[in-house]
């Protein structure tokens, strides 16, 4: 599996993750979030940011299900889905990730009959920091 | 100058010369080779030697540099060379270079091409060591991989809150198939579609499946660019270049969009504001649309962006055959990226000279006006060309 190659302005992002936070790149200015993480925020051009902890919690934007031809750890695994979660305390904050059965399992142990648009995510960690997703109502 | 009018790109040059190889899953020549050979047979069409050359545009993807296609050919002088980037929104901004540089006195006679063995070579996505880490990071380590994962994403969005079917998306990969079937030059000339085969094809990333994504293919394409004035000389009937735009919108991700307001207006509709903004019609007035197809979905997306329909129309505008031959709006009329050839959508620009010059294999009678447009989904380009 492919591990995040990270950015000076994402590193923060992965730190936290390995500590079991989500935190979310907010303007220490005008308190507007931003994502991806950049230097400066384009609402009011402050350089000025802080790393603001979430709940958490969230909704199925959209999602997927790739088959192959896939590299192979995840040609392994296929189909397997991929989802793109809107954060309930960031609506325009989306995340892409990994909707599974529980903290740490395969990227296709959930059924894929289980994920439709607008269900409501929580976010766990793997064993390397990986945020992933389960279902609020399993 | 006081009280006079900037005369601007309008009609201002002319497409004069096209020229291409043949297409096909793996040709034997290297891409260096392929773009000679289609750069020297669009300007043998225009009727111009290689030493009047002055200008060049290519993609940044492109791996044929100036300095060697100009010293293979027999290039003049050169006095501006463009190169553009983000893969297929690049096409129509080679011309678009071109026809500015021209019209503002830097150059008199531009080339863009695009020369790519994507069908021999080895996909992009499948190389791990070079990536960006923006935004890589934020998607590959999750399995979205490839750049049919992130269309689809965006497609499984639009069919949710637009009501769109996969039998919009089959109507366009068909009329692009329909085309293909009936030009020679098409890699799926001989190679019929049917609804059948397509709702049972398999999956490639839910929801797009085998035929809702673009060919693998080995070609080069080029076009010739001079002044309106030289066009006249000519040996072709010249197509003008009415209007150009590139379009990058605020706060876009490129085939990532999903981190901003309104993921679903991309940069089509940057695009298309300009481009309308500087052109003597509207969309109700073009006569046929070579619409960039590396994926069905971004021809939905495409046609309401350049405003052929409403927001969330564009799945209802394929139905009832709107974009087959003698439709509302025929469309890809070689066949375009789905099934005649995928070179990052250079073939749609030459395909539109054909129709505006009476030549196409798929004519629509009496086709005046062509949109050609670039990638959609990623910082983008679009021509307005006429006869
Ligand atoms: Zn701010």
């Amino acid at each position: 599996m492919l591990s995040p190659v990270t950015d000076t302005d994402g590193a923060p992002f992965w730190q936290y993750a390995r500590q079991g936070q989500l935190r979310v790149q907010t303007c220490a200015d005008c308190d507007e979030t931003r994502f991806p993480p950049r230097p400066c925020c384009p609402h009011c051009q402050s350089f000025a940011s802080e790393w603001r902890q979430v709940s958490g919690r969230g909704r199925v934007w959209s999602y997927v299900f790739p088959h192959p031809p896939l590299l192979p750890d995840y040609a392994a695994v296929a189909p397997y889905n991929v989802i793109v979660v809107e954060l309930v305390d960031a609506p325009r904050i989306r995340l892409v990730g990994n909707l599974v059965s529980e903290a740490g399992a395969a990227l296709n142990s959930l059924s894929p009959s289980r994920i439709r648009i607008e269900a409501r995510v929580q976010v766990v960690f793997d064993a390397d920091g990986l945020p992933q997703w389960v279902l609020e109502r399993p | 100058m006081a009280g006079q009018r900037m005369a601007g790109l309008k009609d201002a040059t002319a497409i004069v010369g096209i020229g291409q190889t043949s297409f096909a899953k793996q040709l034997p020549e290297d891409e260096r080779t392929l773009a000679c050979r289609a750069v020297l047979a669009a300007l043998d069409d225009a009727g111009i030697a290689p030493g009047e050359v002055d200008a060049l545009a290519s993609y940044t993807m492109e791996e044929t540099d100036e300095v060697e296609l100009a010293k293979a050919v027999g290039f003049g002088d050169l006095t501006f060379f463009s190169k553009i980037g983000y893969g297929g929104g690049g096409s129509c901004a080679t011309v678009a270079h071109l026809a500015t540089a021209i019209a503002a006195g830097q150059a008199t006679v531009g080339v863009a091409w695009r020369s790519r063995k994507r069908g021999s070579g080895a996909r992009p996505w499948t190389n791990t060591t070079r990536q960006l880490p923006t935004p890589a990071q934020w998607t590959r380590p999750f399995g979205l991989l490839r750049p049919a994962d992130e269309i689809a994403m965006l497609t499984r969005r639009y069919m949710y809150e637009y009501g769109a079917t996969r039998d919009h998306l089959f109507n366009v990969a068909l009329a692009c198939r329909n085309r293909a079937n009936q030009n020679p030059a098409a890699i799926m000339y001989d190679r019929p579609l049917t609804r059948e085969m397509y709702m049972t094809s398999r999956w490639i990333s839910e929801p797009l499946c085998l035929f809702d994504n673009c060919l693998e293919t080995d070609g080069a394409l080029a076009c010739v660019v001079v002044s309106r004035e030289r066009a006249r000389d000519c040996r072709r009937t010249p197509v003008y270049v009415h209007s150009a735009a590139q379009g990058l919108p605020a706060q876009h991700h490129g085939m990532v969009n999903y981190w901003n307001d309104d993921p679903l207006t991309g940069p089509a509709w940057t695009a298309a504001r300009h481009l309308w903004k500087h052109a003597d019609f509207t969309p109700q007035d073009v006569d046929v649309a070579q619409i960039y197809d590396a994926f069905t979905a971004l021809v939905p997306l495409s046609l309401e962006g350049y405003g052929f329909c409403g927001r969330g129309e564009g799945g209802a505008f394929t139905e009832g055959g709107a974009l087959e031959i003698g439709g509302q709006l025929p469309l890809n009329t070689s066949g375009g990226g789905l099934s005649e050839a995928y070179v990052h959508g250079f073939n749609l620009i030459n395909e539109g000279v054909r129709q505006l010059r009476g030549t196409s294999t798929a004519q629509v009678p009496d086709a005046a006006t062509c949109l050609v447009t670039a990638g959609e989904g990623v910082p983008t380009s679009a021509l307005l060309l006429r006869s």
